[in-house]
């Protein structure tokens, strides 16, 4: 299953210093358990503690993007929108897994699959042998809906005040953390029910 | 939806005539400031600027520290708003807009921010009965998750009936990070999957609940209840509806439109078994649905959704088991889930290896064909390791399989799993897990290197192995120059997993060569992007460097000396012969300063220091030394990559100390 879903902030691989990775929307689908801490602040420290490590996955998402981005010579301007009706291509995104050992940064160890789009960073937080190829098919079918629906290409829109479609995306797509063997009928089902139950 | 700047008017003119004396709007208005307009910034023209990307940064890096320097008096002046606007009959457009904000506002920052009770409590109502808007239920729940964990909520599933609002419940309750909530969450679920008419509301939101519930607290339900649980998804795998046109007698009455469409295999051929994830229906039904549910759990439900001790974390445990080849009842102590269940899950594996031959018309639908065979033969592991019985009929079909596979370049990632299978099972099937390694070893890496998941799950793959090569070990350490050509691609993704795998690569018979291989490492970094450009395979993009336009690339083929030494370099077993490649530096010498070099020759230090740690484990001094020595020796006669040298000769002088 998925521990979490994030989205973050990606820079142009040549660029000198354009600020920090930013997560942009995160959801983790159930809390690790807590060591027993019934002291009153345990709550808010589980929070901190939850939030840096969405943090970290980011930017270590981030920067693998970055370096596969240098290493395979793509131009900055990639990272720019064009407006064009062209589907942005995917399968040729910048994409890629990573391990996460044991305490470093979840109790548990996990495993990373990011995928970069434009300017978004998506990164699913999988459970340990989970099925990649599935969570691959999965990340990416979850960032062309987000593209789609919240009209990521469009100037001006923001997707920080659009938790709500997000949310309603991840409902259907990622219930729980479930990762769904979905062919393409099912995957239309699903985003008519989407578009009915929240219109743009 | 009204735009941001249309629903603040709104919004504002309820606010003015409630503010008291000496409250000044500017605070409140710099909450509802954070709209997205600020992102527009009259460019007006199409985004081809090449600032665009910049400007859309800015505006999120805006809007983020807008929500952050909210104030708490401010936000308990919002919240105070946000609850007016929920306590409406009909909660409208402003409420959700609202709730966004709040969402931003909570969420924008990894330190706690103070939510007013009466708010707090507003949210979780909204959760219950009557239904709300979805919008706002969902934005309600994403909040209450954000803030989590939060002692002292009140929301409880006990009296939710509606499978979608139990399901945004739970999704709240879970992540307070209470191991008894989340029994008491499954047992819920559990009663309203039990108590639900056939007519009523779909099932569907509950399943995944259940899988969460299951892996996160183990054993949370009864043997009884998950006796019956693993009945219903035995049924929901094997006998999920299958309409084969217009339905026969009992469809006069009921009008077409009603009737599911007939179910077609993936390459739109009329279905000839039941009906699995790989089936098409034009109007799914409930069933059908739930047969793509149950099989999406299929494997953590056989792994963990059995009863077992309430109190123990076993999670742990079972991460391992997954590894091992010991039955999971044995390691584990925990009943097996009924016998029916896993006969109608073998089944169902059988079918999806048997459908995966089918040319999908779709794209998407090929992928999932993909990742179906890697789930079938996983499940299929699962199934023989907790009962042997099954491995005569999963031999057979995994076989053909993999003959089938073989010489498909698109389905090389379902060979591991495959390959995995064999060594776990070998001994018991009395297969050649050595043919089996060695068509791996030998191929994968040097005709895939460039795909990065690849990559990593090969590595994962020796990793995971490890256990199970047994006296095959040799053979993975024979393969060694075929890994580096992973690594030497992928070198900031993979140096880390190398640096856990090499312990287990090095050994007296290796050492010399692998030492050379791993200086060697820019080096073949150059020669893998050369040989891409020379035979590039059929891609939409280049796979080489393509900021590295190479005039004329020199034609190696015209030297036999330097072929030679090239194949030698390309190698993907060792030859335990080390050859001299300064010959090759010249023709590699245009790539010497691309980024890809460059990072494969920042990793080489820590692999070297890693290398020698495994080395002293084992090795004598004798042997130390000699290899202590050739790096210093070979400090000075290395592929020129900026910088390079320095960093290996810098190696070299601590080598000495590295014991």
């Amino acid at each position: 299953m998925v521990h979490a879903f994030l989205i973050h902030t990606l820079r142009a691989p040549h660029a000198e210093d354009s600020g920090l990775c930013r997560v942009l929307y995160s959801c983790v689908f159930g809390a690790e358990s807590s060591p027993d801490d019934p002291r009153p602040h345990g709550a808010e420290r589980d929070r901190l503690l939850r939030k840096e490590q969405i943090l970290a996955v980011a930017r270590q998402a981030e920067t693998m993007c970055r370096l596969q981005q240098q290493a395979s010579g793509r131009p900055a301007a990639d990272l720019q929108p064009q407006p064009s009706d062209e589907p942005v291509p995917l399968h040729e995104a910048p994409r890629g897994a990573f391990r996460l050992a044991a305490g470093d940064p979840f109790r548990e160890p996990r495993t990373a699959v990011w995928l970069g789009v434009l300017s978004f960073g998506f990164a699913l937080v999988l459970d340990a042998h989970e099925n990649l190829l599935l969570a691959e098919n999965t990340l990416r079918l979850l960032a062309r809906l987000l593209l789609d629906h919240l009209r990521l290409l469009t100037p001006g829109t923001n997707l920080l005040l659009r938790a709500d479609r997000i949310e309603g995306i991840l409902t259907r797509f990622l219930p729980h953390g479930q990762l769904l063997f979905l062919n393409d009928q099912f995957v239309q089902s699903l985003e008519k029910e989407f578009s009915a139950a929240l219109p743009r | 939806m009204g735009t941001g700047s249309q629903s603040l008017t709104q919004i504002c003119r309820v606010l003015t005539p409630q503010l008291g004396p000496g409250g000044s709007v500017e605070p409140i208005l710099r909450c509802f400031n954070l709209t997205d307009d600020s992102v527009t910034a009259g460019r007006g023209g199409a985004g081809r600027a090449p600032g665009g990307g910049g400007m859309a940064a800015a505006g999120t890096e805006r809007l983020l520290r807008q929500a952050r320097e909210v104030r708490d008096e401010e936000l308990g002046q919002f919240c105070a708003r946000a609850s007016a606007l929920l306590r409406t009959e009909e909660p409208g457009p402003e409420a959700v807009d609202a709730l966004r904000r709040l969402f931003l506002i909570v969420a924008a920052t990894k330190y706690g921010r103070k939510l007013e009770d009466e708010c707090v409590d507003l949210l979780q109502t909204a959760l219950g009965p009557p239904p709300r808007p979805e919008p706002l239920q969902l934005l309600c729940a994403a909040i209450l998750r954000e803030t989590a964990p939060r002692p002292g909520l009140s929301l409880s599933c006990d009296c939710v009936q509606s499978p979608r609002q139990l399901s945004l419940v739970a999704s709240v309750l879970l992540a307070q990070g209470d191991r008894r909530q989340v029994r008491s969450v499954g047992q819920r679920v559990f009663q309203v999957l039990e108590s639900r008419q056939p007519e009523g509301p779909s099932a569907r939101p509950l399943l995944p609940v259940v899988s969460k519930v299951a892996s996160l607290a183990p054993g949370s339900f009864r043997e009884d209840q998950a006796n019956l649980l693993s009945k219903r998804l035995a049924d929901w795998l094997r006998y999920a509806s299958v309409p084969q046109g217009p339905a026969p007698s009992g469809g006069f009455f009921t009008p077409r439109a009603r009737q599911p469409g007939p179910v077609t295999e993936v390459d739109g051929a009329v279905a000839t078994d039941f009906f699995t994830v790989l089936s098409t229906a034009q109007r799914a039904t409930e069933d059908q649905w739930l047969n793509v549910q149950a099989f999406s759990m299929l494997r953590a439900w056989l792994q963990l959704g059995g009863p077992g001790a309430p109190d123990t974390d076993d999670r742990s445990e079972q991460e391992g088991s997954s590894l091992s080849v010991l039955s999971a009842a044995a390691s584990t102590g925990r009943l097996l889930p009924p016998e029916r269940l896993r006969e109608k899950a073998f089944q169902y594996c059988q079918r999806l290896v048997e459908q995966s031959t089918r040319r999908a018309l779709r794209r998407a639908d090929a992928d999932l064909q993909k990742a179906c065979l890697v789930e079938a033969v996983l499940v299929l592991d699962v199934l023989c390791r907790q009962d042997p019985s099954f491995l005569y009929r999963t031999l057979s079909c995994l076989k053909a399989l993999q003959a089938r596979l073989n010489g498909d370049p698109a389905c090389v990632r379902v060979l591991l799993p495959l390959a995995q299978f064999f060594l776990g099972h070998g001994e018991a099937a009395a297969v050649d897990a050595e043919a089996v390694c060695r068509q791996v070893f030998g191929r994968v890496p040097a005709e895939h290197f460039h795909s990065p998941m690849l990559a990593f799950e090969f590595v994962q793959f020796c990793r995971d192995s490890l256990p199970l090569l047994g006296r095959h070990l040799g053979l993975l350490r024979r393969s060694f120059p075929g890994l580096l050509q992973l690594l030497a691609w992928n070198s900031p993704a993979l140096t880390a997993e190398f640096v856990a795998l090499l312990p287990a690569l090095v050994d007296a018979s290796t050492a010399v060569e692998l030492l050379h291989a791993l200086l060697d490492l820019p080096c073949l970094t150059a020669a893998l992007d050369l040989q891409l450009r020379l035979s590039p395979a059929a891609s939409e993009r280049p796979l080489w460097d393509a900021s590295l336009r190479t005039a004329s690339c020199p034609d190696a083929s015209q030297d036999p000396q330097l072929q030679g030494r090239l194949q030698h370099l390309l190698r993907t077993e060792a030859s335990g012969a080390p050859e001299r490649l300064a010959p090759l530096y010249p023709l590699l010498q245009p790539m010497a300063g691309c980024a890809r070099v460059l990072q494969c020759a920042e990793a080489v230090p820590t692999l070297l220091r890693a290398f020698f740690s495994a080395v002293t484990q084992f090795a004598d001094g004798a042997l130390t030394n000699q290899l202590a020595r050739l790096l210093l020796e070979r400090s000075d006669s290395l592929y020129p990559v900026p910088g390079y040298e320095a960093r290996v000769h810098q190696c070299g002088l601590s080598a000495s100390t590295w014991r």
